[in-house]
């Protein structure tokens, strides 16, 4: 058991942590437009987009905040185009959240094509914020309290998220625009109104979640670089139902898997790496044959909603 | 609330509708319509199936918009361009179909339409919901689930919410249509004591008893034209009895009123074929049988049912009805007992082998199990008989055959169709279940089930589906009848059940004191 070292355990936890924020990002996005029944399978491409976005400001202006903005506006232009052909015109969310995704994967590659292929350009190494004393636990201190800023402000918003879900009337009104928007709407709230604001802030966190990767996670821009991360989240979302802080349950596993398949090649484990990369697409599998029966999804996810149609 | 139930003769009207006309592609929904409603007045809109009152509706509570024409709120023009507006008004809205979001609880629904960025007091809004239940008499649980609540339940939730925002004129849509009788008349019991609080309540029905029960007002829609109207007066004057012949002549014209006065004497005419089954061997025997159900356990069920002869099986809805039909029909596993279709045991047999030997089942679920609604009639008329020939040979559709079949059908039972390859969905209720019945009726039927057979259907289906039960009796077959209208049963069996809690409590001839006897083992007085 030489594996478990002091400086292994803080390498996969702090690796859990690096894998897990994106996934907690594209999981609370998923679920807020997922609550307001709009299935949302373009999140992988608002995604890349906010990664590529995200990594282009960053490297410009070189600020890593005007970075992570950037990263939510790509995130929430590509969700704009969702918002208006999927909630405004009613087109099949399915279809278009797919084209979305192939559409950002293609135009994403090509930029970086013309744009970094001969360079290569490397973002520095970002700083982190020491929360004293917390900082100082051994493990869990440098894992999980000395680590950018947008770490613990996306920790944050599992709180926020699950306050406002239980506590507001924008709250009722989401889940309300899921299971039944005609109620809602016959209520005088616009349907359209609260799908279209809930696609667009999917966008933004989804959006932040790239960035992560592209500015924390790998320094560098390169194309496909969310690999299915996107999809995870709605996989989380799904699982997780209404309930945020069950995303941030699943991100953390999910992440742990993403952290320990680095982690073992590290450590130079004698298994083939294709193997340990299957891992976190086989716990998703094991956890949806598990869990799925009982992710009861909201009754009008899918469905356009158009006022007087039965 | 100082307005006293009967308005004076100046009393001016909340909202009218001054000559309003909806159009869609095709078909003129409302044809200038015009009515006032007043204040402490039920309103009744009656009419048919597709009479144009929910398109009528719509336009109140700011779904649609009138093509032509204008409404009048408190005298002055007021589109109403959204329901936001409609509630603004004061126009509340109780859909047929429950608005109340069913993942929340009663209070959270009331709190729909709040601005985004509060936060609810959701205490206070609970006990408000309980103040306001309590004035016009009815009880809710503000913290409930609404999807755990009956359909009467959250009826009343849906009142006292549209009170709750103001609502001073209330239309309640089909809203006894869902109702178990007893909730239905509490309901009607409810609408008196709010126009006594000086609301306008509109009430959309097709159904004649409960509109002359309550209504002060009644104005009869019929192919999206206003054909007359009842006011206090004239209904005070007539009686029940007069008002209601004269409403239906308004509803059906001359034709109509002939059909349904027809159906009638019929049903009181018809030959009771008393002991048909007596004599010879039973077609269907059903022995001490036992159906499965997490809420509805069926048992010790016992019957004999006769060539000729209708049983009806009364009882309130939900007491096993359902699964026990689907236990004759095949779709429901029997636990025990023993079902004979002439003599030969059929229980364990599959749907398609018991359809072969006779049995057939005329589902009450039309759309959802009875017919597929993106397929054609003519398919749908052979949906449980695909890949059969002469319609099917080796396995290739046999288009020729399927669409001689389909004419004859649609010709012999009046499927008003505009083509056999419309899809089914296209059709209204009423054509639904003609083309359920011909599809059930047709080719060599023994028994034959009817669940719920004119449930939702209006008076002209009605009359049409008993006459084809009636002649399916005729015809030697053995009918069993399930139905949650007494009258029903009454005029069709031979004999009527009274199922209660999955058992039939008790059997009586259909005699002089039917009635009597089945109400006493409903409540439990015979049992």
């Amino acid at each position: 058991m030489t594996l478990l070292t002091a400086a292994f355990l803080t390498a996969l936890l702090a690796g859990a942590i690096t894998a897990g924020i994106p996934l907690l990002l594209a999981g609370l996005g998923e679920q807020l437009s997922e609550k307001t029944g709009v299935l949302n399978i373009g999140i992988e491409g608002m995604m890349l987009a906010g990664a590529y976005m995200g990594f282009l400001v960053a490297w410009k202006t070189d600020s890593v905040f005007l970075g992570f903005v950037g990263g939510a506006g790509g995130g929430m232009l590509v969700a704009a185009i969702m918002a208006l052909l999927c909630v405004r015109f009613g087109l099949n969310q399915i279809v278009i959240g797919i084209a979305l995704t192939l559409g950002a994967e293609g135009a994403t590659a090509m930029l970086h094509y013309f744009q970094f292929a001969q360079t290569y350009p490397r973002l520095g190494a970002i700083a982190s914020l020491p929360i004293p004393p917390l900082a100082n636990i051994p493990v869990l201190g440098p894992a999980l309290f000395n680590r950018p800023p947008i770490v613990y402000i996306a920790l944050l918003l599992v709180a926020v998220f699950a306050y406002v879900y239980r506590k507001t009337y924008w709250g009722i009104a989401l889940q309300a625009a899921g299971d039944k928007p005609a109620a809602l709407d016959s209520s005088g709230v616009s349907v359209l109104g609260i799908r279209s604001v809930a696609v667009l802030l999917t966008g933004a966190l989804v959006g932040l979640g790239g960035a992560f990767m592209a500015i924390v996670g790998a320094g560098i821009f390169v194309p496909f670089m969310t690999n299915g991360n996107g999809f995870i989240g709605i996989v989380l979302a799904m699982l997780a139902r209404g309930r945020p802080l069950w995303v941030l349950g699943g991100a953390a596993m999910f992440g742990a898997c993403l952290s320990l398949t680095t982690a073992l090649q590290v450590a130079g484990v004698d298994i083939p790496t294709d193997v340990i990369q299957m891992l976190p697409f086989a716990a998703v599998m094991g956890v949806l044959v598990m869990l799925g029966r009982k992710a009861n999804l909201p009754s009008a996810l899918g469905a356009a909603y158009v006022r007087g149609a039965r | 609330m100082t307005l006293s139930s009967q308005p004076a003769d100046d009393a001016k009207p909340l909202v009218s509708l001054k000559s309003i006309t909806k159009r869609f592609p095709g078909i003129v929904a409302n044809d200038s319509i015009s009515i006032d409603f007043f204040p402490g007045e039920v309103h009744v809109l009656l009419g048919e199936n597709g009479a144009g009152k929910s398109t009528l509706v719509s336009m109140l509570s700011g779904l649609q918009q009138p093509s032509e024409g204008s409404i009048m709120v408190d005298g002055t023009e007021m589109p109403i361009a959204s329901p936001q507006k409609a509630l603004a008004l004061g126009i509340g809205t109780v859909f047929q179909h429950s608005m109340l979001v069913p993942s929340l609880t009663l209070t959270d629904n009331v709190n729909l339409g709040g601005a985004w960025w509060k936060t609810p007091d959701r205490e206070a809004i609970a006990t408000r919901m309980e103040e306001t239940a309590r004035s016009i008499g009815v009880e809710v649980n503000p913290t409930a689930i609404t999807s755990s609540l009956s359909l009467g339940e959250q009826q009343q939730a849906e009142i006292v919410r549209a009170l709750m925002r103001g609502s001073r004129f209330l239309i309640l849509d089909e809203a006894t249509a869902m109702l178990t009788p007893k909730d239905a008349e509490k309901l009607g019991q409810l609408m008196r004591r709010l126009v006594a609080q000086g609301l306008a309540v509109i009430f959309i029905t097709h159904k004649l008893n409960e509109a002359v029960a309550y209504g002060d007002r009644i104005s009869v829609l019929r192919l999206g034209r206003k054909v007359g109207a009842l006011g206090p007066d004239e209904l005070k004057s007539l009686g029940p009895e007069a008002a209601t012949k004269e409403i239906i002549r308004l509803m059906f014209g001359s034709n109509g009123n002939q059909a349904a006065v027809t159906a009638k004497a019929d049903g009181a005419m018809r030959p009771r074929i008393n002991g048909a089954g007596t004599g010879a061997a039973p077609v269907l025997e059903i022995l001490a049988l036992e159906v499965d159900d997490d809420s509805v356990p069926v048992s010790g069920i016992e019957l004999k049912i006769g060539a000729g002869e209708i049983v009806g099986i009364a009882g309130i809805d939900g007491n096993g009805q359902k699964q026990l039909a689907e236990a004759l029909a095949g779709q429901r596993p029997v636990k025990n007992g023993r079902i004979y279709l002439d003599g030969q045991p059929i229980e364990d047999l599959p749907i398609g082998a018991r359809r072969h030997r006779g049995l057939r089942y005329v589902t009450d679920d039309r759309l959802g199990e009875g017919t597929v609604g993106a397929f054609p009639v003519s398919i749908n008329l052979l949906l449980k008989q695909i890949g059969e020939a002469p319609f099917w040979r080796s396995g290739i559709e046999q288009g020729g055959a399927i669409a001689d079949n389909a004419r004859k059908q649609v010709k012999d039972y009046d499927i008003r169709t505009p083509d056999i390859e419309t899809p089914a969905g296209k059709l209204s209720g009423g054509n639904i279940q003609k083309l359920l019945l011909a599809r059930e009726l047709t080719g060599s039927a023994r028994a034959v089930i009817f669940a719920k057979p004119t449930y939702g259907l209006d008076l002209n289906n009605i009359a049409a589906s008993r006459r084809r039960i009636r002649e399916a009796a005729d015809g030697g077959k053995a009918v069993i009848v399930l139905s949650t209208e007494l009258d029903e049963l009454i005029e069709l069996s031979d004999r009527i059940a009274v199922m209660s809690q999955g058992r039939i409590v008790g059997i009586v001839e259909n005699d002089g004191d039917a009635r009597q006897k089945i109400g006493e083992f409903m409540s439990g007085v015979a049992a």
